[in-house]
């Protein structure tokens, strides 16, 4: 299959074939880590701008080492160096930057939707690294990629992916990329933070983490932002971490291969405890080193398709 | 002034039940008679194959003057207005000052007056400044020709300053126009609450902020026997709300906008901001009920909410760009297009842009009867065009009906007697 998008801006638009063809890539990326030379010339004399108008370091090093890695040259253009605060709007810095002559722009922002409106009116291509509470789609990518690798196939197996399904970007990209690789979907969390007409969007709907865990194959727990708590959306910590915590005790009636995830950063004896995040079914170090290849992928394919 | 003769149109005039080919001769300002024969007339204005129509009205629109000219003023705001074929606007006090006293609602007049177009009616705020307790100078307000109350931009969040409003109003005949919204479910929402919001990461306003407040709104008016015009209805839950008051003889009245009842939230889809404004466009089964609405006459009115807002402000991030489209040039085309033969026949279309909403604002304006202002439009009904946002008199651009394909246009807008707009006939529409 021949890869012709330019930009990157979530997993929904993309059809299973594309996934497929972004996993496999990341796949033949990843001996690249393993070399002694850990370089490869692919996009050389390229260049790609690391815009995040909000600032995640796990992020931006995960990237900007893809695009190293890829011989790109890299700015980054982060939150505190930028014009971004002073009056410009987005827009107005997004084209400045462009007219340095540059050809990817990875784009962090808080705004949902602000990589649509980069890809709307500029000709650099544009890879989403989270915008807001839409997508997240190098991370779905990533989760996908480190489940595929351990179970060898995604269709028929059963995710669970729990904690702040309302505001979470990462639980809609997963969502999007497993349901159009034939996975079942089940998200888990308080009925506050479950986002109108989810269900429509093909997953299950559970509020009982215990009446689901023997059932999964792989356990995705989100990050739970503490001021969901202070604005109401759910009593307390100490509820949140007794109803909706993952602890070794509720992995008692788990299947033996369950995979445990983690997008990061992690609120330790919060959503999970640190002998389930440290645990052997955890895949939690691995999605950060895959992390790499799929970033890599993506990049590559997105300045293909550039010409 | 001498006399005119508009010859030979479809003359509908709902206020008379009126639709039938007739002769308009106006003289000096007014109307002088509605008839078949051909009186003499200086000036004779051909109108046949065309619809005569009493002026437009319409009833909700912001101005923008004082405070932020740069998105639109009285001047370009009238411009618009006749380009559109209203002849009559009213306009809503959510200005910079607010219109909160007689010396800002004058300011309008004056303004008005100076652009000598359109006949602007000010809208006084309820209470002061449009927040706190205490009322605004309705009396005075009143007397000096402000032809109704709203805080539209924001709901009279408070029920006792509504109950005290509605209850001080009715002293003067004058309603108060609500925009209905809660604004604690509200909340951030940016778009319609439902499955495309929670694809597209967006928070949503459920449908729910706007019934919530139309009942609480109707039960005050139930309660103090004022006059209640809801704004810009946007959900089914509001339109069924709004019927059952009518049935139950209330003074609650309605109006809708062309985007509410042609649009729907699939069009936020890429996160562009000129499909956002509030209420926010909802869904399809809301859509269809204003419409079931307007054809029953749960909904009296089509207004545009016509909101200025400059194009940097609108080429922000989905939500930080501020609510609000314009409409009144567009208006009559989009009603005609999706609504004649569909869902009302033009006497309908007719009455909820002229009679209804006169009725409503308590002007005399909005009919052909002998003696009115002399305020006609001339609609050509079979004019196809694509709508071209660039070249509106309005001074924004921020209409979500540009490039839209539409059939029904005002070719000549007369007011007091005089053509204070027309299409040049060779235009390249
Ligand atoms: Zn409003
Ligand atoms: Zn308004």
């Amino acid at each position: 299959m021949n890869w012709t998008r330019r930009h990157l801006l979530g997993l929904e638009d993309l059809s299973a074939e594309e996934i497929n063809v972004i996993l496999d890539t990341a796949e033949s990326f990843r001996e690249v880590s393993t070399r002694k030379k850990k370089k490869v010339p692919t996009l050389t004399g390229k260049v790609v701008v690391m815009m995040f108008v909000e600032p995640s370091t796990r992020t931006l090093t995960s990237f900007s080492l893809a695009a190293r890695r890829l011989s790109a040259d890299v700015v980054s253009f982060a939150r505190g160096g930028s014009s971004i605060l002073k009056g410009e709007t987005l827009l107005d810095t997004a084209k400045n930057i462009q007219a340095l002559g540059i050809d990817v722009i990875v784009l962090r922002h808080p705004a949902p939707g602000t990589p649509h409106l980069l890809a709307r009116n500029l000709d650099a291509s544009i890879v989403n690294a989270g915008d807001g509470s839409h997508e997240h789609p190098t991370q779905g990518l990533l989760d996908i990629f480190t489940i595929r690798d351990k179970k060898k196939q995604i269709e028929g197996l059963t995710v669970a992916i729990v904690g702040d399904i309302k505001y979470s970007r990462v639980a809609r990209s997963n969502i999007w990329g497993l349901k159009k690789l034939g996975a079942r979907v089940v998200v888990v969390a308080p009925a506050t933070l479950i986002p109108p007409g989810i269900e429509e969007l093909g997953v299950e709907v559970c509020y009982d983490l215990d009446k689901i865990i023997p059932e999964c194959d792989v356990i995705n727990i989100l990050r739970i932002q503490l001021e969901r708590q202070k604005s109401g959306l759910f009593p307390s910590i100490r509820e949140y971490t007794k109803v909706f915590g993952l602890n070794a005790e509720r992995l008692a009636h788990a299947k033996e291969g369950l995979l445990i995830m983690h997008p990061g950063p992690m609120n330790r004896g919060i959503e999970i405890t640190p002998e389930v995040a440290d645990g052997p079914h955890s895949v939690v170090l691995d999605q950060v080193t895959n992390g790499l290849a799929v970033r890599m992928a993506v990049l590559y394919l997105v300045s293909g398709a550039r010409g | 002034m001498g006399t005119t003769l508009v010859a030979d149109g479809r003359t509908i005039c709902p206020d008379q039940g009126i639709d039938r080919k007739l002769n308009v001769l106006l003289s000096d300002g007014r109307v002088a008679e509605l008839t078949e024969s051909r009186p003499a007339a200086d000036k004779v204005i051909n109108a046949s194959g065309k619809i005569v129509s009493p002026g437009l009205i319409d009833m909700h629109v912001h101005l923008r003057e004082p405070g932020k000219e740069n998105e639109e003023t009285i001047a370009s705001g009238s411009a618009a207005a006749v380009a559109g074929g209203f002849p009559s606007v009213a306009c809503m006090s959510n200005t910079d000052p607010a219109v909160d006293n007689e010396a800002s609602s004058e300011f309008v007049f004056l303004q008005a007056e100076r652009a000598g177009l359109a006949n602007i009616y000010p809208v006084g705020s309820v209470p002061k400044g449009r927040r706190g307790e205490e009322l605004a100078e309705i009396g005075q307000l009143s007397r000096s020709g402000t032809v109704a109350f709203s805080d539209d931009g924001s709901p009279v969040s408070s029920a006792d300053i509504m109950r005290r409003g509605l209850e001080y109003t009715k002293m003067f005949g004058k309603a108060i126009i609500e925009h209905c919204e809660d604004l604690a479910l509200s909340g951030d929402g940016v778009m319609n609450e439902g499955t495309l919001s929670t694809i597209l990461g967006l928070p949503g306003i459920p449908a729910a902020s706007e019934s919530g407040a139309v009942a609480r709104d109707i039960i005050l008016a139930e309660l103090t026997g004022g006059k209640l015009h809801i704004a810009h209805v946007s959900t089914a839950g509001a339109v069924e709300l709004i019927r059952t008051a009518k049935r139950q003889r209330l003074s609650v009245t309605a109006e809708a906008t062309p985007h509410h009842f042609t649009l729907t939230d699939q069009c936020v889809k890429a996160y562009d901001p000129v499909y956002k404004m509030k209420p926010p466009l909802r869904t399809q089964a809301d859509v269809d009920a204003v419409r079931e609405g307007l054809r029953d006459g749960t909904i009296d009115a089509i207004a545009s909410d016509h909101a200025p807002h400059s194009t940097e402000e609108k080429q922000l991030e989905f939500s930080l760009a501020p609510f609000g489209v314009i409409g009144m040039e567009s208006l009559l085309p989009v009603a005609v297009t999706e609504l004649i033969d569909r869902v009302l026949d033009w006497p309908e279309l007719i009455a909820k842009l002229t009679c209804n909403p006169a009725r409503i604002l308590g002007i005399d304006k909005g009919t052909l009867r002998p003696g009115a202002d002399a305020d006609v439009t001339i609609i050509d009904p079979h004019l196809t065009w694509t709508i071209d946002a660039n070249r509106f008199r309005s001074k924004s651009r921020n209409c979500p009906f540009h490039g839209k394909q539409v059939r029904g246009r005002a070719i000549q807008t007369i007011v007091g007697g005089k053509t204070k707009y027309r299409l040049h006939p060779n235009a390249d529409y």
